[in-house]
């Protein structure tokens, strides 16, 4: 029970926030920002009509250089990190009631009216919420600054990937190239992660995730070299581009197979999450992480996939080309809505791997495969067939 | 903190584990697998590895012990039922199945025709129980998701018929000295049937998804041998032996109950690996569907238990007996010394038989092939510890 002091101090509280902080705060924006958008300031409702009416808060934006055209923009917002984490949370809710119907389940049903629409948000909070447990051997800065790395790392991938035509954040020559330079260093950030978590498990974990990038790595690069030599060019545009009479996949279909394998092996999804394999490794190299440190890592991941599923679609599946009935950006989206799709199934019929399987698998067939590959590929650019 | 616990089987010396990650001698890395991890139950497994490989193995067991049997000398033939079963909750029928043909010996009556047949019936659904619950935790050690949620679903509809005749979900204290508490409900076998029907066609459905799965038969063909010789000399019972390629099942060899009157087949696989270890499950679940639809059909009507008369006292004396549960051969022996309650029960349990063959399967194989073998042994800490 609360006495009646904690009462009056309580209330006391409430008066102070409302009588004389939020005025403090709210005051230099209406002087110092509002004169800025030309606003009448004599009456007050036109101020919170002014506040409210988004063609008013764009003009803000502009006039503070933070516009749509801006390049802070379109890296913070579309297309880059707020749109990727959108899609992913999206990809997350979609792997989750697809998995729900294939097993016979329900999958997330209560939060928000329809069919669990909301239960992203419900994770997030929940993980917001949470204690964000460290280790006491744990390496400290390296444990801190391993999910926000992976973040960062994940979202550089975004940089160079086109969406349509117009919509880029920017672009270069070897913008092919860039993508897989980024994903190079996954595997080491993984391995930071694991080592500084101090946990026999999560130092196993990270060790397999390292022997998991020496089998696909190769086999990943040699599929998407398929692409460049058809195209002559590693920037996107051209490889789009070069995709207008027929997709890529066509002659690549081998390659695509490959780049598709690879994928899965990247993102540790089932069946190679060999490096965070549950029911011997805990959860590899994830172990110790816990709270939002956790949940930065599975945003990290999940734009990763949206990435990787974008640069599948540029590569193989003609990008923004379609009929004329919906803008390239719909076409896109609709495309690498498929491919993410198709890089969600697997893991409803198929079981974990063994490392040793999967070195196996990437040594022996997919180089060779890659290499046959890139022999078709030559053989088909050099007759002059696309 | 020192470990405090005593006297075990394995020769575990009390041994305070190195946090160090790698130890000096050879790269070799100490595993604590359990108690408290994903894929181990209330049982540690003490795993010394060298690189992938392990290279020595300690079973640890006995986190759970309850003293099950000397609880069972202070309380009488009927109270000792509730309690006795615990040890194995997701079987429990089958593990009071001798306790009562036990106390029958002792106290010298002979069930009724109708409860006999009725005791069959709930031990075959237990059995039904029991490997359905092992095939859900055998896909998700494997990794595959959906051969957890398939089973562990259809696993309800037994145990709403098994609730239907006894009143509890799991733990029925359903048989008692002298036949079963009640009779089966007038719907049962319609209802059985329609259920039946329904799995037969969910087990070929099961064989598609997870038995015949390339995947799946890579991770467990030729995995965790047990030679047919190997698995005499351990002394192992039930499915891991008949996987094993030895015909041996209590119900034929030494028929109790009413088994002489039912025709049903032993199924037998020569490999010994884990998928026999798995196939054999499947199989068992489609004989125990048999033998419970015979038995509706040849069920006389009757009275379904005897009705004692004045106190449950033995003669002065002893009794066995020896039955099929779940897990392979269930054995009790019990002195009485004519009082109300039992002088002694011992109970030989299949999981302790069968963590016998852990270490000789274990040594020598990939981390990653632990989880399939460990569970595939069918070894239930509890029962084991008693």
């Amino acid at each position: 029970m609360e006495t009646f002091e904690q009462f009056l101090k309580r209330i006391l509280v409430i008066l102070f926030w409302i009588l004389l902080a939020l005025p403090i705060f709210i005051l230099p924006f209406v002087f110092l920002v509002i004169p800025l958008l030309g606003i009448d300031l004599t009456d007050a409702n036109l101020v919170i009509v002014a506040l409210l009416d988004p063609l008013k808060g764009l003009a803000l934006a502009d006039s503070l250089g933070l516009g749509p055209s801006s390049l802070f923009f379109k890296i913070a917002a579309f297309p880059g990190f707020t749109f990727a984490a959108a899609i992913a949370t999206l990809t997350i809710l979609w792997e989750r009631k697809l998995l729900a119907k294939i097993q016979v389940r329900v999958g997330p049903l209560y939060a928000g009216r329809f069919e669990g629409v909301l239960q992203p948000i419900a994770d997030l909070f929940k993980l917001l919420g949470k204690e964000l447990v460290v280790p006491d051997k744990a390496d400290k800065p390296f444990f801190w600054a391993a999910p926000l790395l992976m973040l960062s790392f994940a979202s550089a991938l975004l940089a160079v990937i086109p969406l349509s035509p117009n919509i880029y954040i920017a672009t270069s020559e070897l913008s092919v190239l860039i993508p897989f330079v980024v994903l190079g260093l996954s595997p080491l950030l993984i391995l930071i992660a694991g080592w500084a978590s101090s946990n026999k498990f999560a130092f196993i974990g990270s060790l397999r995730a390292l022997h998991q990038m020496v089998a696909y790595e190769i086999p990943m690069l040699l599929s998407v070299l398929g692409v460049v030599v058809l195209t002559g060019s590693f920037n996107f545009f051209d490889v789009v581009h070069a995709q207008e009479k027929i997709w890529f996949i066509v002659p690549q279909l081998i390659g695509a197979s490959i780049f598709y394998i690879t994928i899965l092996s990247e993102l540790e999804r089932i069946p190679f999450d060999i490096p965070e394999a549950d029911s011997e490794l805990v959860a590899g190299w994830l172990t110790e992480y816990s709270g939002m440190n956790f949940g930065l890592i599975q945003l990290a991941n999940y734009v990763k996939l949206y990435a990787l599923s974008v640069i599948f679609t540029l590569l193989f599946l003609g990008g923004w080309n379609g009929p004329s009935f919906l803008p390239p950006f719909g076409w896109l989206m609709l495309k690498v809505f498929v491919v993410i799709t198709l890089l969600l199934l697997p893991r409803a019929f198929m079981p974990r791997l063994r490392i040793d399987q999967l070195i196996r698998l990437g040594w022996i067939w997919l180089i060779v495969l890659g290499f046959i590959n890139l022999f078709i590929a030559i053989l088909v650019s050099g007759l002059g067939i696309i | 903190m020192t470990e405090q616990r005593i006297g075990n089987t394995f020769g575990l010396d009390n041994q305070v584990f190195n946090s160090k990650l790698v130890e000096k001698e050879g790269n070799r890395l100490v595993l604590n697998v359990g108690p408290q991890h994903p894929g181990s139950g209330h049982f540690r497994l003490i795993v010394t590895i060298d690189g992938d490989t392990i290279v020595d193995l300690k079973p640890d067991p006995g986190y759970v012990h309850r003293g099950a049997e000397k609880m069972a000398e202070h309380r009488t033939y009927i109270q000792n039922i509730p309690h006795l079963e615990r040890p194995v909750i997701i079987d429990s029928s089958n593990i009071l199945f001798p306790y009562v043909l036990t106390c029958e010996q002792i106290l010298d009556v002979t069930p009724p025709e109708r409860g006999e047949y009725i005791r069959i019936i709930m031990s075959e659904l237990n059995r039904i129980i029991s490997h359905t619950y092992w095939l859900s935790i055998f896909g998700i050690f494997l990794g595959h998701s959906t051969m957890f949620m398939w089973p562990m679903g259809d696993r309800e509809l037994f145990i709403d018929l098994a609730q239907s005749i006894g009143g509890t979900r799991v733990t029925f204290s359903y048989f008692i000295p002298g036949g079963v508490r009640n009779d089966i409900p007038d719907d049962f076998k319609e209802k059985a049937l329609k259920t039946f029907n329904y799995f037969d066609k969910r087990l070929i459905e099961y064989e598609k998804i997870f038995f015949d799965n390339p995947l799946v038969l890579q991770r467990t063909k030729g995995i965790g041998i047990l030679k047919k010789q190997d698995a005499i000399d351990l002394g192992i019972t039930g499915p891991n032996l008949r996987a094993s390629g030895v015909n041996s099942d209590t119900r034929k060899d030494e028929p109790y109950s009413k088994y002489d009157t039912i025709d049903f087949d032993i199924p037998v696989l020569k490999e010994g690996d884990c998928h026999s270890r798995a196939k054999i499950h499947l199989e068992e679940m489609r004989q125990s569907q048999n033998i419970i639809r015979q038995v509706l059909d040849i069920i006389p009507e009757g009275p379904v238990k005897h009705i004692f008369r004045g106190q449950m006292k033995g003669e002065p004396g002893e009794a066995f007996s020896r039955t099929e549960a779940a897990r392979g051969t269930m054995f009790y022996h019990i002195i009485s010394d004519g009082e109300l309650h039992p002088y002694r029960v011992k109970i030989s349990v299949p999981s302790f038989r069968n963590l016998i063959a852990m270490k000789h399967l274990l040594i020598g194989q990939h981390i990653a092939d632990m989880p399939p073998i460990y569970w595939g042994l069918d070894y239930w800490p509890v029962e084991a510890d008693k």
